[in-house]
């Protein structure tokens, strides 16, 4: 039963978002401009981007920095977040939190950091994720899920390429449906790029020397069509056929003869590398370190879903979020699906009936990549840039989850 | 224990025998026991006389465990875990960590430990030998090695799934020896890993083993040297993680369904067990084996693949009082797949076959089935060129009934029409030797009308062959009204010849076997009618455990025949006065044959479609033609419509004495017509449901109120249930 309005308690305070920023996107591969460039320093470069557009910011208010990564070892290990926090110079008072939701890392820590300000207990703090795939591959910290037999048999486990192929199968998307999908991912985040819609939240990666690195989103094929993406050779059939993930997942969706291997590397999210950050405080601190605030966060929710089909999250948790705020699909001007694969943000529209011009509507995960840790971050600041391009008012952001669960943020502009 | 007891009170089971270089030897021999297993004795003899080497580890130099017996140990007791029930989990949990504790004391001794494996050495007596610092094998053409645990649902836990992941690594382990449960010759055994070394002259044995002590005083287990890493890597390494996430999968894809709970928690002890200590990975293997001991699964497998198996093999159904038999020479008539099958068996058992067809080159094309069998055994070295050749010269392809001169065997294998069978029968009978037993091979019609106008009815008797006939191990005999108990022994001892186990069933119309699996394939049939998608009725079998799904077998079948047989059924019934209630099915294979024109896979068009008649998909007009479809039914209802449907139809057949034993009944249902082995059995399937028969009778009845009365639980089991019974 969704919670009527009423039910929420009345906050402390407003969370405030007195800024959003992030990184272009690398290329997650050695050949990525961001390649070089240590995790912990893409976030330091964020943390100096926000000390120097807010000159009133005092550190010594910040009471804590909360990232998202997915994979928390080697260069992305021991608390990051604490590590950034020493290593841009700010007082030893403030603390880190990595927190992993896998891909919807990036979104709950704007929901914790949010909560934590709402409640009253914090006064400001740091929200954000980094991922540098291209020097932590993904998977790299095992896990039970996956790796113990027993859990892997009993849940049912595949990897998400096999189930985003099963919401094809199960939803009736065709290869043509999810290609075209992806075409206009590209073309809008192509337009989006040339009209400046991004320029006010993207921060340059500079090298230790001042030198420019990366400026843009490298990933985007703005010039491909639903003929060249045509050719492409799906990524999930043999890893489905050969891994026995297909034979699992049918066993489940067992009304099902076969999966459609609709997905390939142009119509699913690109593996990048970046970081972002929001920052979110009290009204008070804002008055009182004369922050603007751009926006705030309204609600949040988290739900699930089943695990084999793992990436159909974003319906309930949406429901869960509008349910809360007694808003419906009619209310929101925008929603920011996180594109994980071409057929998470189609159902997600045909579940909620979300018309095209107000979802996505700046391109998304397959043209520009998805920085796992990072993404959901990075979408409160494009949710917001739009909403004040546009001069409107809430913005809806989710992401799909590994093992089925999904998150969802309302923000609305302040 | 104190540490001077003497050498014969506390282990009088192992032998003890001290050389002049101070090397014991232990030699196993339960005198209650034809062989030795690991029995409660076994368990509290083997801690004390590891102590006892403890205690005299100052004066011997190494040990070499041997056994008394013609085989080494034939491992655990199934009699004994065959009842454990989850309230036993504390005390079984004890004896597998006392066996456990006393393996590890005798690795760790100190002094090099030598099994010398003279004979079988499976399950608990692999385990015992893993726990030696050698194992000296006794190349023999009997000696077998191997955990055979998950093919009864259990796990080696005695050691064998730690240790052999420590020999031979995770992937080989797994791979090669826990999920085959397979037992090898010794050359396999040695080329696996699991014995370091063979002797082929008894007498070498021991002192093949001393020599290796002598050679070796400071040996130790790999796993307990300084640096031991497993072969191939553990779970920490991103190679073997790498490939984690996909095993479960792939084995879920070969078993199509859901992991047996036994090879479930053999795969997760292993990799488990893997990233710990070998002390802490034996702990681990103890709870996953305990919870499988426990469990009814491997109650139901240890009864029908050992205990019921066994009592068929012993004859249970033999009549008492008739001399072996052995069949010299068989008139197999009809040289298409069945008989060319049954002439191949027959010329393998040692008889002299001849193949008679109406044409010689049909009767060749028979013959040439036996050559392409061996060509190909011959090709992958399981056979020789000269044993080819020999068994070949048995098989004589005619067209002349003379041919089958002094034959003590006739198996009619043609075409299931009783007229033709009797013609081809009476062409041939004059010739056969005085007595010779007269079999049909027919899997529905009556052997009792069959054996009308058959001079001496007395010998005549069904035999239900299965096919493939070389690969498939049932024998269905059916006994007519006017068949001998000599006739009977008989065929149970050719059955034994030809090495098929032999169920016996009374006759009556589709005997045992093709009866109770006309109900499965029905009851698949009618959920089409219901709108059930087609993919849903098939994963709902093979997720139960059948190995095909029901409409893949029916078309395999022919939908013809599928109806030809109800027709029959019901015309006889008719004639005996029943009126018999109509299927669901009947209606949609109706449709199927004259709506569609789609009678199964040899027509090419069937529930499937075919290309060059393999398989191509599920005829999507089923979905359309049967609508509207329900999507998202719960499997479990489904698999429990085919379940019991199966079940109830069995129970029947006891009840008309078809079926002359619940052992039978099981076996056949296993080994002939695909029943899921996890259920231990049709009627096994019945006692070990949950509530036991009462259980059953309670579902049936609620099955029965939902889908027809073909479910109402038959009067002899709600009494049975009754009276808290079981089906024995």
């Amino acid at each position: 039963m969704p919670s009527s309005p009423s039910a929420v308690p009345p906050p402390a305070t407003e969370a405030l978002i007195f800024d959003a920023i992030r990184t272009p996107r690398g290329r997650g591969r050695s050949a990525g401009s961001l390649h070089g460039v240590k995790p912990v320093s893409l976030v330091v470069g964020l943390i100096n981007e926000l000390r120097s557009r807010h000159p009133g910011l005092d550190p010594a208010l910040i009471d804590d920095v909360v990232l998202g990564i997915v994979t928390p070892v080697g260069d992305q290990g021991s608390v990051l977040p604490r590590t950034a926090v020493l290593a841009a110079g700010l007082p030893d008072t403030i603390g880190g939190l990595q927190l992993n939701r896998f891909c919807g890392s990036g979104l709950e820590a704007v929901n914790v950091s949010a909560q934590k300000v709402r409640s009253g207990w914090d006064r400001l703090v740091i929200a954000g994720g980094v991922e540098s795939m291209s020097r932590v591959p993904l998977g790299s910290d095992g896990g039970a899920w996956m790796n113990d037999p027993e859990t892997n048999a009993d849940t049912s486990f595949v990897p998400q390429g096999v189930s985003a192929d099963l919401i094809a199968t199960v939803e009736g998307f065709d290869r043509e449906t999810v290609d075209r999908y992806a075409v206009r991912s590209q073309q809008r985040a192509a337009v989006a790029w040339s009209g400046g819609y991004f320029q006010k939240s993207i921060v340059a990666v500079r090298d230790r020397n001042g030198v420019i690195v990366l400026d843009h989103d490298e990933h985007m094929r703005p010039e491909s069509t639903v003929a060249s993406l045509g050719r492409l050779t799906p990524s999930f059939a043999a890893m489905g056929a050969l891994g026995g993930f297909d034979a699992v997942a049918l066993q489940r969706y067992h009304w099902i003869e076969r999966i459609d291997h609709v997905h390939h590397a142009g119509n699913s999210s690109g593996i990048v590398d970046g970081a972002a950050l929001v920052l979110i405080g009290s009204e008070q601190v804002g008055r009182d370190l004369g922050l603007t605030p751009r926006g705030r966060v309204v609600a949040t929710a988290t739900s699930g879903a089943d695990p084999t089909i793992m990436l159909t999250g974003p319906t309930p948790a949406t429901r869960k979020l509008l349910g809360r705020t007694g808003l419906t699909v009619d209310d929101i001007d925008l929603f920011e699906i996180n594109e994980a694969f071409a057929a998470v943000p189609l159902k997600y529209a045909k579940d909620l009936g979300i018309p095209e011009e107000k979802i996505n509507v700046n391109g998304g995960a397959i043209a520009m990549g998805h920085p796992l840790g990072a993404t959901g971050s990075m979408l409160i600041g494009i949710a917001l840039d739009e909403l004040e391009r546009r001069d409107a008012r809430r913005a809806v952001v989710t992401l799909c989850i590994g093992a089925g669960m999904g998150v969802a943020t309302l923000i609305e502009r302040a | 224990m104190t540490q001077d007891a003497p050498a014969d009170t506390p282990h009088p089971m192992f032998g003890w025998d001290v050389d002049a270089d101070g090397v014991v030897t232990v030699t196993m021999d339960d005198p209650d026991q034809p062989v030795n297993m690991l029995n409660d004795r076994f368990r509290r003899e083997f801690a004390a006389v590891v102590e006892h080497l403890h205690a005299k580890k100052d004066q011997i130099s190494g040990v070499v465990i041997t056994s008394a017996k013609t085989t080494f140990s034939a491992g655990g007791d199934l009699e004994h875990l065959l009842r454990a029930t989850p309230a036993d989990a504390p005390q079984m949990t004890d004896l597998i960590r006392g066996f456990h504790r006393a393996a590890r004391r005798l690795e760790t001794l100190g002094r090099p430990v030598v099994a010398a494996v003279n004979g079988t050495a499976l399950g608990g007596g692999l385990e015992l030998a893993l726990a030696c610092t050698r194992r000296i094998g006794l190349d023999t053409p009997t000696l077998r090695v191997g955990l055979p645990e998950v093919t009864f649902g259990l796990l080696p836990g005695g050691g064998g799934v730690t240790r052999t992941v420590r020999l031979l690594g995770l992937d080989r382990a797994l791979h090669e020896v826990l999920l085959t449960g397979r037992a090898v010759r010794a050359a396999a055994a040695l080329e696996l890993g699991l014995l370091d070394e063979l002797v082929t002259d008894p007498a070498q044995l021991l002192p093949a083993a001393r020599r290796w002590i002598a050679e070796h005083p400071d040996a130790v287990q790999p796993w307990d040297t300084a640096g031991y890493t497993i072969p191939g890597g553990t779970p920490a390494d991103r190679r073997v993680a790498a490939d984690l996430p996909a095993l479960p999968a792939t084995l879920r894809r070969q078993a199509r369904g859901p992991l047996l709970p036994a090879v479930r928690n053999l795969v997760a002890a292993a990799v488990e067990g893997a990233q710990v200590d070998i002390d802490t990975a034996l702990l681990i293997e103890a709870r996953y084996c305990v919870e499988l001991i426990c469990g009814q699964i491997s109650t139901n497998l240890i009864r029908s693949r050992f205990f019921d198996l066994q009592a068929i093999e012993r004859g249970a159904g033999r009549p008492d009082g008739y001399p072996t038999h052995r069949a010299t020479k068989v008139a197999v008539l009809g040289a298409g797949m069945m008989g060319a099958g049954i002439a191949y068996v027959c010329a393998q058992a040692g008889m002299e076959v001849v193949l008679k067809d109406v044409t010689l080159e049909a009767a060749e094309r028979g013959k040439a089935y036996s050559e392409r069998l061996f060509d190909r055994a011959v090709g992958a070295g399981r056979s020789t060129a000269r044993q080819r050749d020999t068994v070949l010269a048995r098989i004589l392809p005619t067209v002349s009934a003379a041919d089958t001169q002094g034959a003590d065997l006739l198996i009619e294998a043609v075409f299931e029409d009783p007229d033709l069978k009797q013609r081809v029968i009476g062409e041939v009978l004059p010739y056969l030797a005085p007595g010779a037993v007269v079999a049909s091979n027919t899997s529905t019609l009556p052997i009792t009308a069959l054996a009308e106008g058959i001079p001496a009815p007395g010998d005549f008797i069904g035999t239900h062959f299965f096919s493939p006939v070389d690969q498939m191990p049932l024998l269905e005999i059916v006994v007519g009204a006017k068949t001998s108990d000599a006739t009977l022994a008989r065929t149970i001892d050719i059955a034994r010849q030809i090495r098929k186990t032999p169920i016996v069933v009374n006759d009556s119309r589709g005997f045992f076997t093709s009866r109770v699996i006309s109900q499965f394939l029905d009851e698949a049939v009618a959920m089409v009618a219901e709108g059930i998608p087609a993919a849903t009725i098939e994963q709902a079998a093979t997720q139960a455990g059948y190995p095909i799904g029901a409409l893949a077998l029916i078309d395999q079948i022919s939908l013809t025949l599928n109806r030809r047989i109800r027709q029959e059924t019901v015309a006889a019934a008719r004639a005996a006065g029943l009126e018999l209630s109509v299927h669901p099915a009947a209606a949609v294979v109706d449709r199927m044959i004259d709506e569609f024109g789609r009678a199964g896979r040899a027509a090419g068009a069937g529930f499937y479609d075919y290309v060059d008649g393999r398989r191509a998909g599920l005829w999507p007009g089923l979905a359309t033609s049967f609508g509207p479809q329900k999507l998202g039914n719960p499997l479990f209802e489904l698999q429990e419509r085919m379940l019991f449907a199966e079940a109830i139809d069995a129970v029947r057949c006891l009840d008309e004495g078809v079926l002359r034993s619940v052992a039978d009944g099981n076996v056949g249902s296993l080994l002939g017509i695909g029943f899921p082995a996890w259920t231990g059995g049709v009627l096994q399937y019945v006692n070990q449901y949950e509530g036991g028969p009462g259980g059953f009778v309670a579902r049936g009845r609620e099955l029965a109120g939902r889908y027809g009365e073909r479910f109402a639980p038959p009067a002899s089991l709600v009494e049975l249930a009754a009276g808290g019974g079981e089906l024995r």
